[in-house]
């Protein structure tokens, strides 16, 4: 059956509170998911506050500054700090997003920012998933052109209308926020997809320069891989990016049945 | 899946492990098209099955035999019977296969899940025409 209680060793117990910085006229208070695989012990919730005089106003300015003031142990991805990198993807406040582009100040009523990894994936350390599965689930896809016309002396073309298509599916970033908000995922994710690697399949089936889409169908015309997809629509509201993977699910689907009759 | 000990899937890539027997084909299709299919036909047909059930109510069976011996009735009564257990079906292989992970108990479930099925659709469509006669 699917597990719906964490396991014994996941359990969040206790965690530690650190005092508030010396001198700080302002702060915010931050509780951070805390978790070590070499002490052996279970995860933890630390308290910490920030200065935010002193600090930028996104959640990861916040999580740099306790890394920088605080405590040098705290965990996490980080690239870009501007929503490209899709590094810094972990469940703010109860919700998927990029730590970069999320103000700690839109986190409702002044209370504790609260920060977790991405829900329902391993953890490496503190707010870092393991998201082998999820990029193995990438690949799968096989993510790059498919063509069997000899390659052209310049370019493959493509019209303006064609090129259109793909708006909406080629910004994804792979950051994760969808799949894992997703049900589905969190109890099918060895076998079914995922938005974002749906989305992206979506994206080469939608290609007029790809010439494998049948055979892109027919990688994703399964029980799992694509029909776990119940519409919930967790992927749309979690996209940091404003996509929609639900709709690109969909249109994986339509075309399925198109091609049917 | 299940199969192999941890040990053992923890060895192979995950690219192996995510490509696992392979896609299962056009079926998982086909029952994403029944399932609205036979969603559409149940809203049609929902209205005219309730007001057929008014009409039933307080009669004795000679009454109830009557209403149900007119063809139209009757053909209304079976497919509403036909679309609601094959949705019955596919829904609840759906459930199956979202919550049940180990593949043993799976696929004795959706086993017990087609027999029930079809014994729903027997049963009611018998009923139907048993009536409809005035056996």
């Amino acid at each position: 059956m699917v597990e719906f209680a964490l396991p014994k060793n996941s359990k969040i117990t206790g965690g530690k509170s650190w005092p508030k910085p010396e001198g700080a006229t302002e702060t915010r208070e931050f509780r951070i998911y805390r978790w070590s695989p070499d002490d052996g012990k279970n995860p933890s919730v630390d308290t910490y506050h920030v200065d935010i005089n002193d600090c930028g106003p996104m959640v990861l300015d916040g999580l740099i500054w306790i890394k920088n003031h605080i405590d040098p142990t705290l965990s996490f991805r980080r690239s870009c700090r501007e929503g490209v990198c899709g590094s810094c993807a972990m469940n703010i406040d109860g919700q998927n997003t990029l730590a970069c582009t999320k103000s700690m100040h839109d986190v409702a009523d002044g209370g504790a920012v609260k920060v977790n990894p991405l829900p329902h994936q391993p953890v490496v350390r503190d707010l870092i998933p393991d998201l082998t599965n999820f990029y193995a689930q990438y690949a799968s896809i096989e993510p790059w052109l498919h063509t069997t016309t000899p390659t052209p002396q310049k370019e493959w073309k493509q019209s303006k209308d064609d090129r259109e298509k793909l708006d909406g599916l080629y910004e994804c970033i792979l950051c994760a926020c969808c799949s894992t908000s997703c049900p589905s995922y969190w109890w099918n994710s060895d076998r079914y997809l995922g938005p974002a690697a749906l989305l992206q399949a979506n994206r080469w089936v939608m290609d007029s320069r790809d010439e494998a889409t049948g055979e892109r169908l027919d990688n994703v015309e399964d029980a799992f891989r694509l029909y776990r997809c119940h519409t919930i629509m967790n992927c749309t509201k979690a996209c940091p990016k404003g996509l929609n993977p639900a709709k690109a699910i969909a249109n994986l689907k339509l075309k399925l049945v198109e091609r049917q009759s | 899946m299940s199969n192999g000990s941890p040990s053992n899937s923890s060895i192979r890539t995950a690219l192996k492990r995510v490509r696992g027997l392979g896609a299962s084909g056009s079926h998982a299709t086909s029952d994403f098209w029944w399932q609205r299919v036979t969603a559409v036909g149940m809203l049609l047909l929902t209205v005219p099955v309730i007001i057929i059930v008014m009409m039933l109510l307080g009669r004795n069976q000679a009454g109830a035999g009557q209403i149900l011996g007119t063809p139209v009735i009757a053909l209304i009564m079976l497919l509403f019977v036909v679309a609601s257990s094959w949705h019955m079906k596919i829904g609840m292989q759906v459930v199956i296969e979202d919550y049940i992970h180990g593949e043993k108990v799976k696929l004795v479930a959706i086993l017990a899940n087609n027999f029930f099925a079809l014994a729903v659709a027997l049963a009611s469509a018998y009923a139907i025409f048993k009536l409809s006669s005035g056996v």
